[in-house]
């Protein structure tokens, strides 16, 4: 079978800065991977490639979704296929409605899919379910896209728009960073909601507690813009116990 | 129409000063500050002149309909700057609101205008000119304490019959005493001929009246705009002002306001959009003249094309009028390389004890918010659309009367995504 998310010795620089130095990576179906790395190390930037960022240039590698190349895909071609970015810092975007973006985003993927539009009071509905999932109020969807969120809002925002686009590989980068524990449960129940064995997450991750809720098949120690070290969610546990260095040093970086 | 001969004999006189005004000056050119960044050449040697008997015309009700707001009848109309009572609906009036073209209001109540036509508006090259040609426009009295539910709509509009016509439009509106009243303002061209529109609209603002004016500017491409809107406060008045302008060849606007006694308020807001060749100006003058009054300012713009926008928002302070409160904002987006903005705030303070601030920003379409909606799935297209429509929105929407405030958002919104 294809695996849903094939990335080989993928380099990327922003400026004349090389920050992805030879990832390789795969994701099948129904998995869940967790990156994890110190700070600056890249997890951001590869969550950012893989969603199609102009300011990163892939200098080198490939990466194939469902056995297309992603790499010569438009943002948007991408999030209709199926491609989810969960921000680590969401965008606020003053003036445009929650509802309105996101009914325009749904709408969108569903014309790409050769699907009807749906009104807007058809969309209410469907909205007022996933609210729920993540406990925002209503109220929120009247309110700009992120503007004036608190931390938490705009992560339970993301969390709400894959919700409503049900994404095939979702990429949540930080997305507990900043949440109190009743927070995060309700992002992390969110996501096992949503989880499908047709689809698949990678969870960038600081902290383990957040693998507490999601549990992950795979981890990924990120370092230096490499993938130094692969394991079990037992690998998780050894990180918070022991930090990065252990690791770095057996890695030689 | 025999208006020329009907009228009073002190409109000679505001006639002959204007005419002599404009004799010494002539259309102003780049060297005169206030023009700096808007040559009138075009107009100046444009041959335009107005017509000495009203042009005829084709305009119908149903051309007029996509400009009304709210679905409602038109107040008045004119028509190639002459009033047209088949097309416009006086019937409806509330008690205490009169609203007239500029002959009969002569004719029928010359003690309301005497002191004011010609008085409030400041001397330039285009007043004095209007005043020397003035021809027609709307004359809107609200007595003291009449508070007018719906606004008064009032239609300027050309057709092919204005080519080579200068409309010299005069308009006057007075709020007596604690008085309230919206007019809408609009020029609107059905014709791309090239034609000349100079208005001037006087503004009387009783003591504790608010007048909100709004200013709706979609003529033809070929058309030269001009237009003056300069009020006079009395203590606690309000005047609130939107200039929206999305017509002509070349437009520049003027709205200024003295705020002369204590307590009074002033908003003027405003949203220039163009493209292609499009010249827009807006010059604003606001002066506080008396303590405690506040003014408050925002006009954004969006330029595409080799559209060239200038904004010169003048604040006077005189040394009597501290605690004022004034607050100025100018804000545009360039979405081509060719496009221009001249933008230049000028505050002028006297007082010591005030609080004046400006800002103007000019920008381009925000990289990030653009990519945030395009991994959402959102095409490159419509996440433009929907940041543009955001942009403008955020001014459009201080429009108080809702049917114009949807009319204008509805345009710009069909503008940007082709109307969804
Ligand atoms: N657009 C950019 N231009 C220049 N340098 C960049 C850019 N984006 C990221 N970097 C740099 O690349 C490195 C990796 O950044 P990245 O955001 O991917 O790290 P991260 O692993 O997500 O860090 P954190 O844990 O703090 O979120 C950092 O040194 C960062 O400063
Ligand atoms: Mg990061």
């Amino acid at each position: 079978m294809t695996p849903l998310l094939q990335i080989t010795d993928l380099h990327a620089t922003a400026g004349d800065k090389e920050i992805l130095k030879g990832i390789t990576l795969t994701v099948n179906a129904g998995e869940v991977h967790a990156i994890m790395g110190p700070n600056g190390s890249g997890k951001s930037t590869l969550a950012q490639v893989l969603a199609g960022h102009p300011g990163y240039e892939v200098t080198g590698g490939a990466v194939l979704y469902q056995g297309r190349d992603l790499l010569e895909m438009e943002p948007e071609e991408r999030a209709q296929a199926g491609v989810f970015l969960a921000f680590q810092y969401p965008v606020e975007i003053p003036g445009v409605s929650n509802a309105y973006f996101l009914r325009a985003a749904y709408n969108e993927i569903r014309k790409a899919h050769g699907q009807d539009e749906v009104d807007p009071l058809e969309f209410l509905d469907l909205v007022a379910d996933k609210l729920k999932l993540v406990n925002l109020d209503e109220a929120m969807l009247n309110r700009s896209v992120n503007t004036g969120f608190s931390g938490g809002e705009k992560k339970r925002n993301e969390i709400l728009q894959m919700a409503v686009l049900e994404p095939t590989l979702a990429v949540l980068d930080e997305t507990d960073s900043g949440l109190d524990i009743d927070a995060l449960r309700i992002v992390a129940d969110g996501v096992n909601t949503l989880r499908k064995p047709t689809n698949a997450t990678i969870v960038v991750t600081h902290y383990q507690r957040l693998l507490n809720y999601i549990v992950p098949d795979f981890v990924h120690v990120l370092a230096g813009g490499r993938i130094v070290k692969t394991g079990g969610k037992a690998l998780a546990l050894e990180l918070e116990a022991a930090g990065y260095d252990p690791i770095l040093e057996t890695a030689g970086t | 129409m025999a208006t020329t001969t009907a009228e009073p004999t002190w409109v000679g006189t505001v006639r002959a000063r204007g005419a002599a005004a404009f004799a010494a000056t002539g259309f102003p050119t780049t060297r005169n500050e206030d023009w700096k960044y808007t040559p009138v050449t075009a107009i100046a040697e444009g041959g335009f002149a107005p017509a000495a008997q009203p042009p005829a015309h084709g305009v119908t009700a149903e051309a007029l309909a996509p400009y009304l707001f709210g679905g409602e009848k038109p107040t008045v109309v004119f028509v190639n700057g002459r009033f047209d009572a088949a097309l416009s609906n006086l019937a409806t009036l509330p008690a205490g609101v009169s609203v007239r073209p500029l002959a009969e209001a002569l004719r029928e109540m010359p003690q309301a205008l005497e002191p004011r036509l010609g008085a409030i508006a400041a001397e330039q090259p285009f007043t004095a000119r209007n005043a020397s040609l003035m021809q027609d426009g709307v004359v809107i009295h609200v007595a003291a304490d009449v508070v007018v539910g719906r606004a008064i709509q009032v239609l300027f509009v050309a057709d092919a019959g204005a080519r080579g016509l200068e409309l010299p439009v005069r308009n006057l509106v007075a709020a007596e005493r604690h008085a309230k009243v919206t007019v809408v303002e609009s020029f609107v061209g059905l014709t791309d001929a090239a034609y000349f529109t100079n208005a001037v609209t006087e503004v009387d603002v009783a003591a504790g009246a608010t007048v909100t004016h709004l200013k709706v500017q979609r003529e033809g491409s070929g058309a030269y705009h001009v237009a003056h809107v300069e009020a006079k406060q009395a203590r606690d008045s309000h005047l609130v002002s939107f200039s929206f302008a999305v017509g002509g060849r070349l437009a520049r606007t003027n709205v200024y306001t003295v705020l002369g006694g204590e307590g009074c308020g002033a908003t003027l807001n405003g949203l220039y959009i163009g493209d292609g060749e499009q010249h827009l100006d807006h010059q604003t003058r606001i002066e506080h003249v008396a303590p405690n009054c506040y003014s408050r300012e925002v006009y954004r713009g969006i330029l595409d094309g080799a559209a060239h926008g200038v904004f010169n928002g003048k604040v006077y302070v005189h040394p009597e009028a501290q605690k004022t409160d004034g607050k100025q904002e100018n804000h545009t987006l360039l979405l081509s390389e060719r496009a221009t903005i001249d933008t230049k705030p000028q505050l002028e303070i006297f007082a010591d004890d005030v609080k004046c601030t400006h800002g103007a920003t000019v920008g381009r379409l925000d990289q990030s918010s653009l990519f945030y909606m395009k991994s959402r799935g959102v095409g490159a297209e419509l996440a433009k659309q929907l940041l543009l429509y955001a942009f403008a929105a955020d001014v459009l929407e201080t429009i108080e009367a809702e049917a114009v405030r949807e009319g204008l958002e509805a345009q710009v919104l069909q503008r940007y995504t082709g109307g969804q």
